[in-house]
């Protein structure tokens, strides 16, 4: 049995049963990685302790020790989550090389729950795009379509699982970084209700949108690993206890499913709307009820989210101030100027565009026609989520208005990649959980057309309902049999590395 | 399009070293990511209260103790660029002193 097609589930239950070592596991896997990984560019570090790490497992197996719930099962880790193994780059110069005294309190859990850390991936840097273009260490391809981007920002763990290099990964959310790469490689990718999964390790880009989420091929691997990473953590503040939020179980019977009006409206790809109109045609001759829901001040979400989520990045990446990390410029004849020099030299150009943004944002004489006024507008959109959720269980639509876009196709045009995350967006605005689920292919269309590319639906629920999305993800999964057996195929990511 | 002169001085806020193509080149792009969020300003948000967390949950503070930390002081000054005497070091700031170094 070939270790690299079985899911999640099913590796940490032979592994368990002593079917499978993690050894042969691990190195079933890291065959993959060193085979394709120089044509998808997803991992930016290999963990070279993984097969000892695996090899102790085994030994514990051996010795009638309960492994975890994950046992033996490589995960991949998002590059901007720390661990004191490996460096955390972000993809950016400016911590490049540096290594973190402390692991982040989900790589602690995977660790427990008998996960083998496969290795650290690509993103965009510091979690900021929608391609995966803007890292310093090179852009990711998308395992169905060399020619495209695999999403961003945590493209390098999407690529990494739709190629089977792993078979599960850790991405970041802040207006939809696991949700949109999810669309367009075919994966379940979750963004956690807002203080559901610690953030202890998480290099802080926007703290009131940021969460850590789960990509994976199923959706059983997906809850797997959510429940591996939910839960209080009492060295983050934003972390939920159960007497603030008690976790919620999936409803019974059918599910009321909302259809968001503004999600199949202006700007969406005809391509995506026919998919997206095909699955809830289906949904609904399978029994469930469809809402028709509006959301009328989701069309400010793009807006105030690049004006909310880069005043808070203004001030999260303040530290980098060539003091405390890794980089430092040469020749700066004092302190201020070794401030400006190192951040000039370090930060990339969408970094830069994004903390120029919100140093405006929140500069004296702008604070309240930008700052103060995005966040009344998100008290408007949680205000309508919230009343939305009265008549339905979820809300459904596409997670990205488009199918995947070339490589270099936006990299010109920053708002048009904004808009990339339109739909996403709501969620992180509002605090709630939400899922992207894959939904289909568009058409192939000839031989140098692009072949037939992913396209995701987006369902989003209550806060602390996310094993409503997991009920949501299994029932789509038997509704769509042929999309859940579709993976990436080898050839494609061999024949460019040749 | 925004004025060269705000980009500057919002970079001069942001310690942020631009070249001069850097900052003709946001002062473009910021030009229309602002004029896009410009659209917020028509929204009727009279008597609204803005976000402050963004779920109705109790937020309650915790006991001010002492935590203790799994990580030494020693172990992030290793992780800078420079360090001794347990402190980061920085280039000189006052002028006269002994020991300023880079």
């Amino acid at each position: 049995m070939d270790p690299c097609s079985l899911t999640a589930v099913a590796l940490a239950r032979a592994v368990k049963a002593r079917e499978l070592t993690a050894v042969a596991v691990w190195e079933a896997f890291e065959a993959r990685i060193r085979r394709f990984n120089p044509t998808l560019n997803a991992f930016l570090h290999v963990n070279p302790r993984a097969a000892a790490e695996a090899a102790a497992l085994d030994a514990r197996i051996a010795a009638g020790e309960d492994p975890g719930p994950l046992a033996g099962v490589p995960v991949a880790v998002k590059d901007n989550i720390v661990t004191c193994q490996m460096p955390t780059t972000c993809a950016s110069r400016i911590l490049e090389g540096w290594v973190s005294p402390y692991d982040a309190t989900v790589v602690k859990k995977l660790r427990a729950a008998g996960a083998v850390i496969a290795g650290k991936t690509n993103l965009d840097e510091f979690a900021m795009g929608g391609s995966n273009e803007n890292s310093a260490f090179g852009p990711v391809r998308n395992p169905w379509d060399l020619r495209q981007v695999p999403g961003g920002s945590s493209g390098g763990s999407a690529a990494a699982v739709a190629a089977r290099l792993v078979p599960l990964a850790l991405g970041s959310d802040t207006g939809g970084s696991v949700r949109q790469p999810a669309s367009f490689c075919h994966l379940h990718g979750l963004k956690p209700t807002y203080g559901r999964v610690s953030r202890h390790g998480l290099v802080a880009f926007a703290s009131s949108l940021d969460q850590i989420g789960p990509l994976a091929r199923t959706a059983d691997d997906a809850a797997l690993l959510f429940s591996v990473l939910a839960g209080h953590d009492p060295h983050d503040a934003t972390s939920l206890r159960p007497d603030q939020l008690a976790p919620a179980p999936a409803p019974e019977g059918p599910l009321r499913v909302g259809v968001v009006r503004e999600f199949l409206a202006e700007g969406l790809d005809p391509r995506v709307r026919g998919i997206i109109d095909a699955a809830l045609a289906n949904w609904k001759a399978a029994g469930a009820t469809l809402v028709d829901v509006s959301l009328p001040s989701a069309r400010y979400g793009i807006a105030i989210y690049y004006l909310l989520a880069t005043s808070e990045a203004s001030s999260n990446l303040s530290r980098y101030d060539g003091v405390r990390y890794a980089m430092r410029a040469v020749g700066a004849r004092n302190l201020e100027e070794l401030y400006s020099r190192t951040r000039g030299q370090g930060f990339g150009p969408e970094v830069k565009r994004r903390i120029l943004l919100g140093t405006y944002a929140l500069s004296a004489g702008y604070y309240d026609a930008y700052y103060r006024k995005a966040q009344q507008v998100r008290t408007l959109i949680r205000r309508e989520v919230s009343a939305a959720f009265e008549a339905c269980d979820v809300l459904a639509g596409p997670t990205v208005p488009t199918p995947p876009f070339g490589l270099g196709a936006l990299l010109g045009d920053p708002l048009s990649m904004y808009l990339s995350d339109m739909y996403a967006v709501v969620a992180n605005l509002a605090g709630v959980p939400a899922l992207s689920v894959p939904a289909g292919f568009t058409a192939a269309d000839g031989v140098d057309a692009p072949p037939a590319l992913p396209v995701g639906l987006q369902v989003m629920a209550r806060p602390g309902h996310e094993e409503t999305l997991f009920a949501f993800a299994r029932r789509h999964e038997a509704l769509f049999p042929e999309l859940a057996g579709r993976v990436a195929p080898d050839a494609l990511s061999e024949e460019v590395a040749r | 399009m925004i004025e060269r002169e705000t980009v500057l001085k919002i970079a001069r806020l942001a310690r942020l070293e631009l070249s001069a193509q850097e900052v003709e080149a946001m002062q473009g792009q910021l030009g229309r990511i602002l004029s896009y969020v410009e659209m917020i300003q028509g929204v009727d948000t009279e008597g609204v209260e803005p976000t402050a967390h963004v779920l109705d949950v109790n937020l309650t503070l915790r006991p001010d103790v002492p935590a203790e930390t799994e990580v030494p002081p020693a172990a992030y000054l290793k992780a800078a660029p420079d360090s001794g005497y347990g402190f980061f070091k920085v280039p000189r700031i006052v002028e006269g002193g002994e020991h300023g170094s880079v």
